[in-house]
Parts: C-alpha cells; sequence; structure tokens
C-alpha cells in the first residue's frame, strides 16, 4: 500500500483513482491520435492544438513546462503527472504564475493530475508532446511508455542512471526513429547560439586538431532535503533524490554531463575508456546519501586525446563551471564564448549582443517542428552518448579501475528497485546510524 | 503615511525620538558583525549640493543621463568597498553565521550553479549575481544583527558619493586615461572582477566605485528620472520589480559605460539561465557583473520607521531584479 498522502486523488482512494485512469488511458488509446501520428500528422490537430503533458512537476519540470507554453505554436497544457501531490500542485501554481498573460494554454482539470509512481502512464496519453523531468532513475520507462504511445518528446538530461537503463532508452530511441517522433534531450549547450558560434568555427579549423579537453563542474553544496518521521524510506530517497545513484546517477552524472557531453561534441565521438578518481572529503553524512562530492576522471579517446573531467560538490573553494578544447592552433573557453592562440591573442569573441537562451530556444524549435508536422530532433543517441560517458566515469571513480565504454554500457548493470511504490524497499537502505553505504575504490568492482 | 515615513528614512529628517538612532560620531569606522571577525568598512560622506546627471557633450553620455538637475544630499556614511562574499555569505550561507538570529531569517537558497563563475570568492572578492532583493535583504539581515540601519544608496546618493566633487566624467577628469588606476574595466581586468581595493579610491576615500562589479541603487529605473527629481534627496521609489537602477559599470564594459552618470537598467534576462520555476529570488543566473555597497544615513529611522521601509521596498518586491 502506498502511504496515506499518496492515497487520496481528490477525495477518491487510490484504487478507484487507478481503475478509473486505466480506463480512460484505454479509451484513449483508441482514440484517433496514434492513427494521425503514425500517418505523419504530428498532432491532435482540434483548433491546431499541441497538446502537452508534464511527467515530473519539480522547478525544472515546470521551467520545461512554462518554455513550452511560451513557445510562439498553440500549445496547452492538458496533463500533469508526479509521484507526490505537493509537487504537483506547488508546480502548477507556478506555471499558472508564469503564465497569467496566456491563461487558455493551461487546460489541467483535477481529473488529468495524476499522483504517483504510474500516473505517467495516463498523462502522456493524454498528449501530443511530452515533458519527462522527473528525476533520472525513471527517464528510460518513461521514455520508452511515451514511444509506445507514438508522442513527441522533450526529456532532461541525464537519459538514465545505470546500463541498464542506458539499453532501454538505445532500443525506444530507435523506435521513436521509425515513428518519425521528435526527441529533444535538455543538454541545452546544443541550443546555446554561442556554443553552435563556437562549434562552427571549430570545424572550420580556427584551432587546427584537438590535443587535450578539459571540463569543470566545481560548485558549491546543493540542495537537500531532510527526512521527516512519516516517510518510508522510499519516499525520503524520492525526496532527496540528489543524494541517491538510483535516482540521480552521482552528480558526475545528473550535472557533468553538460560538460562531458560538450567534449564529446566537439570531439565528435564517445570517450574509449575512463579512469579516475573520487571520494567524500567534505560531505559525509547520512544527509549526503551514497553519492561522492568530488570526482576527477581522465577519459580517452580513441586518437590517444584525453579529457580530463572534474566535478566537485565543495563549498568555498575555487569554482568553475566550464569546458576549454585545446588545439594545435589554439583554445576554445566555452563559458565565455572565447577562442585564443597559443599566446593569448583572441581569434573569436562570441557576440554577448546576440540572443543566447538555449532552455527557452530548445523548446522553440521542437515544437515548430511538431507544428509544422516536420521530424527534425533524434537528440536520444547523444543523450544516451553523454549519460552513458558519464556513467562509466563514476564507474571507474568508484571501482578505482580502468572501465570500457563498450563493455559497460552492455553490462546490464541495473540500479532499478525490483518494484517502484511507497511501501517497497529502495535498492540502498540506511545502517542504524542512518549512514548508506558507499563505493570503496579497490573494493567496489563491476566486472570480475 | 507610508510616503511620508520612508521619505523621513531616506533624508534623514527625524523629529522625534529615533529609538535606534546611534549618536555615532562621524567619522569613518569599522561595522563588526557579532559573533565572527569580519568587519565592514564605513567612511563618512559628508551633504552636500551636486549636478546629477552628465552635459550634454559628455563622451559616450546617454540621453537617460539627462537633464542634469542641481540636487541636495544629506550626509551619510558608505561602505568604502563594494560588499564582499566574506561579508555576503555570513548571511548567505548558514553554517557561517556563528551567532545566527533568533528569529530564524529568511537566507537565500544556494545557486543552481556557482554563479561567482571561478572569478573568486573567498578573501575580498565582490559579492555578485545576487537579485536586488537578495541585495536589500542583506541590509535587513545587517540590521537585524548590528542594529544599525543599513540600506542601498540612492541613485543620487551613488553619483554624488562616485564623482566626491568632482564635474567631470570620471572623478578624476574627463579623460579616460587614467581609468586604470581607479576601476577594473574591459581595458585591464581580463573579463573578471577583482578582489575590491585594489586600486586607487577616489578623493573621498571610496574604491571600484567605477567598474568592477556594477552596483544597485534603490532607485526604479526611469529614463526621465532626472527631470521628475525632487531638489533634495531625490529618490525614484520602486513600483515594480524590474527594471531597477544599476550604477558604475562592470569589470567588462568599456570605459565610456564606467562614467559616474552611467545608468543601467535591470533586464528579467538577466535571469534568461535560471532553468527553474520559480527561478531564483536570491540570484541571477546571467548577470555576474552585478553587487552592491551600503550606506549608512547618519539619522537613523525608527524601528517602527526601519520596519515600514522593508515592508515598502522589500515585501512588497519579493524576487526585485
Amino acid at each position: 500500500m502506498e502511504k496515506e498522502k499518496a492515497q487520496t486523488f481528490h477525495g477518491q482512494s487510490r484504487r478507484d483513482f487507478v481503475k478509473q485512469s486505466s480506463l480512460l488511458a484505454g479509451g484513449l488509446l483508441a482514440a484517433p491520435i496514434i492513427a494521425e501520428a503514425s500517418q505523419g500528422n504530428y498532432f491532435s490537430g482540434a483548433a491546431g492544438v499541441i497538446k502537452v503533458a508534464l511527467v515530473g512537476c519539480g522547478g525544472r519540470g515546470t521551467g520545461a513546462a512554462v518554455q513550452a507554453l511560451k513557445t510562439k505554436e498553440n500549445v496547452q497544457l492538458v496533463a500533469m503527472a508526479d509521484a507526490f501531490r505537493d509537487n504537483l500542485d506547488k508546480s502548477f501554481q507556478g506555471i499558472t504564475d508564469e503564465l497569467k498573460d496566456k491563461p487558455e494554454r493551461i487546460k489541467v482539470p483535477e481529473s488529468n493530475k495524476f499522483v504517483g509512481f504510474d500516473g505517467y502512464k495516463q498523462a502522456i496519453a493524454l498528449a501530443d508532446v511530452v515533458i519527462l523531468t522527473t528525476p533520472p532513475g525513471f527517464r528510460p520507462i518513461h521514455f520508452e511508455e511515451a514511444v509506445n504511445q507514438g508522442k513527441h518528446i522533450f526529456m532532461e538530461k541525464p537519459v538514465a542512471t545505470d546500463p541498464a537503463g542506458i539499453a532501454k532508452v538505445l532500443a525506444a530511441a530507435e523506435v521513436a526513429k521509425s515513428k518519425k517522433l521528435n526527441v529533444v534531450v535538455g543538454l541545452q549547450r546544443h541550443y546555446q547560439t554561442s556554443y553552435l558560434e563556437l562549434y562552427k568555427r571549430l570545424q572550420d579549423g580556427i584551432i587546427g586538431d584537438i590535443t587535450s579537453i578539459q571540463v569543470w563542474w566545481n560548485q558549491g553544496a546543493l540542495w537537500v532535503r531532510p527526512r521527516k518521521p512519516e516517510y518510508t524510506e522510499m519516499e525520503y530517497q524520492m525526496r532527496n533524490w540528489y543524494y541517491f545513484n538510483w535516482l540521480c546517477g552521482d552528480h558526475i552524472v545528473e550535472q557533468h554531463i553538460h560538460n562531458i557531453d560538450v567534449g564529446n561534441w566537439f570531439m565528435g565521438e564517445t570517450p574509449v575508456t575512463a579512469v579516475g578518481m573520487g571520494g567524500r572529503a567534505i560531505r559525509t553524512g547520512p544527509e549526503a546519501g551514497e553519492i561522492y562530492d568530488h570526482h576527477f576522471v581522465e577519459y580517452r579517446y580513441k586518437n590517444g586525446v584525453v579529457m580530463n573531467a572534474q566535478c566537485r560538490h565543495w563549498k568555498d573553494s575555487v569554482s568553475r563551471v566550464d569546458e576549454e578544447i585545446v588545439g594545435t592552433k589554439g583554445r576554445i573557453i566555452c563559458d565565455r564564448g572565447v577562442i585564443l592562440d597559443h599566446k593569448g591573442k583572441t581569434l573569436y569573441q562570441f557576440d554577448k549582443k546576440l540572443t543566447n537562451r538555449p532552455y527557452q530556444a530548445e523548446h522553440d524549435e521542437l515544437f515548430d517542428a511538431v507544428a509544422k508536422g516536420q521530424f527534425k530532433y533524434q537528440d536520444a543517441k547523444r543523450g544516451v552518448e553523454a549519460t552513458m560517458s558519464a556513467i562509466i566515469g563514476r564507474m571507474a571513480t568508484y571501482s578505482g579501475q580502468s572501465i570500457a565504454y563498450d563493455k559497460a554500457i552492455t553490462s546490464g548493470i541495473n540500479l532499478q528497485p525490483a518494484k517502484y511504490a511507497f511501501d517497497a524497499p529502495p535498492p540502498v537502505l540506511p545502517d542504524a546510524n542512518g549512514n548508506y553505504a558507499y563505493a570503496k575504490p579497490g573494493i567496489t568492482k563491476y566486472f570480475s | 503615511m507610508i510616503k511620508k515615513t520612508v521619505t523621513l528614512v531616506l533624508g534623514g529628517i527625524m523629529a522625534g525620538t529615533a529609538a535606534y538612532s546611534q549618536a555615532a560620531p562621524f567619522e569613518a569606522y569599522e561595522q563588526k558583525i557579532q559573533g565572527t571577525d569580519v568587519t565592514i568598512k564605513m567612511v563618512p560622506i559628508k551633504g552636500g549640493e551636486f549636478l546629477l546627471g552628465s552635459p550634454a557633450g559628455e563622451k559616450g553620455r546617454k540621453a537617460d543621463e539627462g537633464p542634469q538637475k542641481k540636487v541636495t544630499i544629506d550626509p551619510f556614511w558608505m561602505g568604502a568597498y563594494e560588499v564582499t562574499f566574506d561579508q555576503y555569505d555570513l548571511y548567505a550561507d548558514k553554517d557561517k553565521d556563528q551567532a545566527p538570529l533568533p528569529d530564524g531569517m529568511t537566507r537565500p537558497s544556494p545557486p543552481y550553479i556557482d554563479l561567482t563563475l571561478g572569478m573568486g570568492k573567498s578573501g575580498g572578492y565582490p559579492a555578485n549575481s545576487m537579485s536586488q532583493y537578495g541585495a536589500l535583504m542583506y541590509c535587513r539581515w545587517l540590521y537585524a544583527k548590528t542594529g544599525v540601519f543599513y540600506r542601498l544608496p540612492t541613485e543620487a546618493e551613488w553619483e554624488y558619493a562616485c564623482r566626491a566633487g568632482a564635474k567631470t566624467a570620471y572623478p578624476f577628469g574627463n579623460s579616460d586615461a587614467q581609468l586604470k588606476d581607479y576601476a577594473w574595466t574591459a581595458g585591464n581586468s581580463g573579463a573578471v572582477y577583482h578582489k575590491v581595493g585594489e586600486l586607487k579610491p577616489n578623493a573621498w576615500g571610496l574604491y571600484d566605485m567605477l567598474g568592477n562589479v556594477a552596483e544597485w541603487t534603490l532607485d526604479q529605473y526611469d529614463e526621465k528620472a532626472y527631470a521628475k527629481a525632487a531638489a533634495a534627496n531625490p529618490w525614484n521609489k520602486p513600483t515594480g520589480k524590474t527594471p531597477r537602477t544599476v550604477k558604475g559599470g562592470n569589470y567588462d564594459d568599456t570605459a565610456e559605460n564606467a562614467r559616474c552618470a552611467s545608468r543601467l537598467q535591470s533586464d528579467e534576462a538577466w535571469n534568461d539561465r535560471d532553468p527553474q520555476i520559480p527561478k531564483s529570488k536570491w540570484w541571477n543566473a546571467d548577470a555576474p557583473f552585478v553587487g552592491f555597497r551600503l550606506v549608512r544615513p547618519v539619522k537613523q529611522p525608527t524601528k517602527a520607521e526601519a520596519e515600514q521601509f522593508f515592508a515598502d521596498v522589500v515585501d512588497k518586491f519579493v524576487g526585485a531584479r
């Protein structure tokens, strides 16, 4: 049984709600949405409206929904799903506040607000485009479902937290391609003008051949959500999701993926191996779950070029979130949008007057394509490659071993719980003092 | 009623007893912060009269810098330096506040990424990227902490202090040739801000007024503000969350944008890359060039007046940026 809190859905019992929702979903699955999509009519089309469902109503999901609703297309939010009613309500309020000038874009009746682990299926069924922004551990099953239901998709990075999830996303990506479903992944630097301008110049040969890459996500502490006595262990981990690998993947996967992705993008391929070190230097208490507070990974590409990737959650230490691509003739410093030669002379400086709003741009482009019936975006593969690159980084720092990308991606390693329910045990449990076991290099092993 | 109170707070023309006023001698002092070894250096700025804005012929002048207007300013203390992270984090980081206030004041949530962008934090770097709300809430916290009323300068107070008696484009003349000795701008900054107080101060002992981080003022931005400005202690009171007025130019600005009279209006776009909703009330994801410095009016408001000020200027515009 789920917790009392999640059991009621505006007065209905959880069981009634699920039953009713299933019927609703069943009915919709028979409706012409899918049929139309398969004929290349990219949205349900009633009055030219593109219907959107938000799955995962945290701060980022709410932001993404607002960005979708602020595109110039005729977009309507029609359904929302979250594990927690309070998240969903806060999100609905946030979206309403942001869309004060376009209230007609929010059409989410109570019956289309789905709470709990399974609501995503019903929410997805109601939409033409779905926004997948839960903690990343759920992304593979949500993506698979959205693809199976024939929907266009915006999904946040990372796209999984383990190799088993990666395999699922890869398989679904193939199906998405065959169904001509647009998939945009929130690796938003690909939609950021400054990065696109830098990349163009890289291709023009401005820095010659790449000789090394340095990437950073070094920052201070992040949020922690404290345990409350009424929480089951599952609810606690879901709410404090950043600190559990089955949900988050550790910060090298959840955040540093952005910078690792840029390295791969500019290099034009994924790394072959990763070796590195990491640990818990500062953040050591029970609230830090099982994740590290620092990682330093040496990624090696096929031709021997090295990408050094470092990420930290250390307060009051030097911070930097950036990428530097070093070539034979110069270096690209991405965050500053500048390209220098090896004497420090500026070869190019991004014009800061240009529009540089990546989070909005990724939605503008997706909805433009959907409205025009175009099939333009297949970001899932890129999302997989960036996520998997970050995962092998984590595996390298956790184990102290050299991890091969090819071996890891087919390993089937699975961090997910056997069952998603608030009364089910999550895959990691605290000891008597509330501490969680965490990886120890040399002891933690992935491959025999 | 409210208007009158706020005018009194700013003008410092106090009738009756001021419970919180301190009979401090009008000289430079170090404000201690209880339970820490952090101090804030304040220097006295005598009252006087000056021409607000720039003359039509000034190089780089923009239309919103005029018409020039003669205004009088009451005396105040001003921070000799921009507020640093060493000072700001006592408020922003609860772990650093060894003697927290009993009423548990709201503190800034940590930003999604470290908004110093690697330019430096501890050891004297200016606090940056905070919303105007975040700057004002620091003043409120400092008032609660010290019993001394601090606030942002008005735009007129800021420019008066920056000029330090000069009528020229820069405090040292009309040519920007010496700017590098006084200010970190595009010409010498290396595209990053620097520790406060490394360059020369102006004639009144204020460092980094121009360049380094641009500074929040207490005024709603209005391009026609000077035409409407009161003759004494002008202040264009907040009427909305944006735009507010920023002065002084920053480390990435040209010399022309770092003149005494330069004005900049804040913009919602300063937080474009905050990916979350609700967006942070405390931080601007795309304005690493903004900071602030403190002012202490000589005539301190009563406790009730100070509370009224925070209610009118801060609580009414939560998240102002």
